[in-house]
């Protein structure tokens, strides 16, 4: 697995791009022991939602929903579509 | 929304942190494994026939309409060297100048349906249309399989020999 701060760009100072990423990668990265967060609201994660993937609304994303997530494994973020 | 997510996720420490820009709707438009009350759903391409006839751009009409007898269909699907479909050769186009080039005869803009679409509503839609059948592509265009409104409405196999129903004379897609 790629090593700290992979999954963005580093630009000047400090700031991290996430990197945006297609479904084959997804794919890859999943297999490799990537987590999935499902950002949408809970109704809609209940409809339908990637095979492993963790809700966390993002209206909740904070320090103590993102505890769930393990820090030392890759996180993949996703919505409806690109927005 | 996911991108947002993920810069929070960088701003609460997390090294690794990607965005999938696609989302949820290109997984399921893809056909991809998921989860949830819509997994109970049948889809269309649960129901789809996979067998498709398919030619490439450049093919003769006769080959076409070879391939689509073959296969006991009354078209032929164009796709290109990435299983894109660029068109549909059917009806009156495919039972006319055997020597014209598909591409001369092709309809380039046949509906497609996504694999995830509910294969009752599909049909029911189909039908009141007076539809037969509708092609079944990936997000990306990919041909994946053919649709068939009476396998879900009747329960069986329908026949490929529909009679024409539109202005085209083609088999009712």
């Amino acid at each position: 697995m790629a090593g700290p701060r992979a999954g963005g760009t580093r630009h000047a100072a400090t700031v991290i791009v996430p990197k945006t990423i297609d479904r084959r990668v997804v794919q890859r990265l999943v297999a490799e022991g990537a987590q999935l967060v499902d950002v949408l609201a809970p109704q809609e994660h209940d409809d339908a939602h990637i095979t492993g993937a963790i809700n966390i609304h993002l209206k909740r994303l904070d320090a103590r929903s993102a505890s769930v997530l393990d820090r030392a494994r890759p996180v993949i973020t996703y919505c409806h579509d690109y927005q | 929304m996911s991108a947002r997510a993920a810069w929070r996720l960088e701003s609460l420490g997390f090294a690794e942190v990607y965005r999938y820009q696609g989302g949820r709707d290109d997984w399921l438009a893809n056909g991809l494994p998921f989860e949830g009350l819509r997994s109970k759903v049948v889809r269309v391409v649960d129901v789809a026939r996979h067998e498709v006839p398919t030619c490439a751009l450049g093919t003769r009409v006769a080959e076409a309409r070879a391939r689509a007898e073959a296969a006991g269909w009354n078209e032929c699907v164009v796709t290109n060297d990435a299983g894109v479909v660029v068109g549909m050769v059917r009806g009156r186009a495919l039972h006319g100048d055997a020597n014209a080039l598909v591409d001369e005869v092709m309809d380039p803009g046949p509906v497609t349906e996504r694999l995830d679409a509910p294969a009752e509503k599909i049909a029911r839609e189909l039908y009141e249309r007076g539809l037969t059948r509708r092609l079944v592509t990936t997000g990306d265009g990919e041909l994946v399989a053919m649709f068939f409104a009476a396998d879900v409405l009747e329960g069986k196999r329908a026949g490929s020999g529909a009679p024409p129903r539109d202005e085209r004379g083609s088999s009712g897609m």
